[in-house]
């Protein structure tokens, strides 16, 4: 374990220019920190949608409701697997549980996880279901029947005052939903926005920027997947739908390029101590992924797409393809995102002297295939769940059998 | 003859062993007789005496079981050379690690000069703030120490310090830092690097303590403490501390 690193130490060496502190020439956050705050955006993002649709009763996206929520717990059931992964010790994460340190953001990570998970996800999911699941029931065989008598908690009411009261207790949990999102993707960006230390990072704007990033990338993985799971189920494309997803991620991408914007702006301005290493660390080091990538390719080409599309009027077969285009991109462009500030933050030294350099190995823990496996794995879990709580709207019984064939 | 000699070692051993063995007797029994709060540690480094010799990270490594290699460190030393025209040139005395490599001829050189570094045991100390398990703490008596029994590695408090102080300790993987050789100013001796240093440019001593060395070095020069600014209040103060230094 000792011999590779010191090898991989040794030849990053060679590529640090100027002066860092002895310590800092190995990069303590690699790939897979990049993307945890990716998935948890996601998480974040997509449960916003589907909050959209309950609170202010946005018709025309109803039926990616359910769809959006599965996405959220899909996404939120492995978000936590990088960073366990990526600790030097994961037998002893539980203490995070058992022994937090008030004083770190990190430690509060239990407690938002949880609460997001338990209160709002599992219980809005449940309140939504509870009906379908029982009606479901009593025509399914033997497995089905059981798995989703269990996932009722054998609750067998379908009487009209206690779906009056599920959809009640759907709204009430939806309005407490919205600011846990906040909460669940803000706190992600505090645990970097509150170290004074890196100048990169220490930005109050930073949960800001975090929580809208993530209503950006979540969206469009809603649109992406409603894009690619329709069709392939020999549905229509709602195209109401979908313009009014593109419309919300459109007045998205532009509040968090005008945050991102800000950032940029006022760190110029102000031109504090760190200015000068900061800007070598943009123009050498995050070129590509800050300046191409992020804000070229991955926001403001998809924010032209989408002006273009509202200023004329395109046939629904280019909507289609422009959207997806752009939603793909978007993509990217949130993923470049985490990169530039989880990596780009450990590019330079704390004594504003030098740049350092990050090598990514392709296996292993902190590996490139590791790292796409974690992205695949919320796919694979979206689909379990997707067999186990179909989230088609309307659904009958009677469509039923279709629909789980 | 021979007897004479024989004598003489025997002597010599009897006397060594007794010293010795008393000196060791007191060092446990003044562990156990430690008592944290009656103290407040701090270190004074007066830059000017820093020749760059290095023999403090030396004994720190061996001292504290720190790994050879030039990417872990709890203390080190920097080279800060100012050429006439203000261009700062900032090496690592250890010559394995030294990146900027370029030769600076004598006459233009403005001035030069060494600062050690280590840990600042700050008193509002950031890296025990953001740790999540509190694996990392701050003694009664001033020092921060990681519990690599508790710590989960998962690097937070390296990320926190503005200092470069901690590194991962690539066997046990937990964080590691400087401790003033805590093992060793509970028995009251003084840490490795500072009973190393060939021209006393480091001072240990006890804060609240005047009649010391350290009181002495903090009556008679102007100190001032890296990065101020951040507010860690670091207990590591140093003496002619060149305004390029960070």
């Amino acid at each position: 374990m000792i011999q590779p690193l010191h090898q991989t130490l040794y030849e990053l060496l060679k590529q640090v220019t100027g002066f860092i502190y002895p310590n800092e020439i190995e990069v303590h956050w690699g790939i897979l920190v990049v993307v945890y705050p990716y998935l948890t955006g996601l998480v974040a993002g997509a449960f916003i949608l589907a909050s959209l649709v309950k609170v202010f009763n946005v018709k025309e996206v109803q039926s990616v409701y359910r769809l959006s929520l599965l996405t959220a717990l899909a996404f939120l059931i492995i978000a936590p697997l990088p960073l366990l992964l990526h600790l030097g010790h994961p037998e002893r994460s539980f203490e995070i549980f058992l022994n937090p340190n008030f004083t770190s953001a990190m430690a509060m990570f239990g407690f938002v996880y949880a609460w997001y998970l338990m209160v709002v996800l599992l219980l809005e999911i449940w309140f939504t279901y509870r009906k379908d699941i029982i009606l479901w029931s009593k025509n399914e065989r033997f497995l089905m029947r059981w798995i989703h008598k269990i996932i009722s908690l054998f609750s067998t009411d379908v009487s009209e005052k206690s779906v009056v009261f599920d959809k009640k207790m759907v709204k009430a949990i939806t309005i407490i939903g919205i600011p846990s999102a906040f909460l669940l993707h803000g706190y992600v960006g505090f645990i970097f926005g509150s170290i004074k230390a890196n100048p990169w990072w220490s930005s109050v704007l930073m949960p800001i920027v975090f929580l809208f990033s993530a209503i950006v990338s979540g969206i469009a993985l809603v649109i992406l997947i409603y894009m690619i799971v329709t069709p392939s189920r020999g549905q229509k494309i709602d195209m109401a739908c979908l313009d009014k997803m593109a419309s919300f991620l459109f007045y998205a991408v532009i509040i968090d390029f005008s945050l991102e914007l800000l950032d940029f702006i006022h760190r110029l301005y102000e031109s504090e101590e760190s200015i000068k290493i900061l800007s070598d660390l943009v123009m050498n080091k995050l070129f590509i992924s800050l300046g191409i990538i992020q804000v070229l390719l991955g926001m403001l080409l998809p924010l032209g797409v989408m002006v273009a599309i509202k200023l004329f009027r395109f046939d629904a077969e280019l909507r289609k393809l422009l959207y997806f285009v752009s939603a793909i991109l978007i993509q990217l462009g949130i993923f470049a995102t985490r990169w530039n500030v989880v990596v780009g933050g450990q590019m330079f030294s704390k004594s504003f002297r030098g740049l350092t350099a990050y090598k990514m190995e392709l296996t292993g823990f902190e590996g490139i295939f590791m790292a796409l496996l974690l992205l695949v794995l919320p796919f694979i879990v979206l689909a379990i769940l997707v067999k186990i709580l179909p989230p088609w709207e309307p659904a009958p019984v009677s469509d039923l059998e279709a629909v789980s064939d | 003859m021979e007897r004479r000699k024989f004598g003489k070692k025997l002597f010599t051993l009897v006397i060594s062993t007794t010293v010795f063995g008393g000196l060791l007797k007191k060092a446990n029994a003044q562990t156990k007789d430690y008592d944290p709060s009656k103290h407040y540690y701090g270190m004074g480094i007066q830059t000017n005496k820093c020749i760059g010799c290095g023999r403090c990270v030396e004994a720190c490594k061996d001292e504290n079981n720190v790994p050879r290699e030039p990417f872990f460190f709890r203390t080190w030393v920097e080279r800060y050379t100012i050429k006439k025209d203000g261009e700062v040139t900032v090496q690592n005395v250890d010559s394995r690690i030294t990146t900027q490599r370029e030769n600076i001829f004598e006459k233009e050189i403005l001035r030069s000069f060494f600062v050690p570094k280590l840990c600042n045991q700050c008193d509002n100390p950031p890296c025990v703030q953001v740790c999540p398990v509190g694996a990392t703490f701050k003694t009664e008596d001033g020092i921060i120490i990681v519990d690599e029994e508790r710590c989960i590695g998962c690097r937070y408090c390296i990320q926190a310090c503005p200092y470069g102080a901690r590194y991962i300790h690539p066997e046990k993987q937990t964080a590691d830092k400087c401790t003033f050789c805590y093992h060793r100013i509970t028995k009251e001796l003084l840490p490795a690097c500072v009973e190393v240093c060939p021209s006393q440019a480091r001072i240990f001593g006890d804060l609240r303590s005047g009649a010391s060395p350290l009181g002495r070095f903090k009556r008679l020069f102007k100190l001032h403490v890296l990065k101020p600014f951040l507010n860690t209040e670091p207990k590591v103060s140093y003496s002619d501390l060149d305004g390029e230094v960070r």
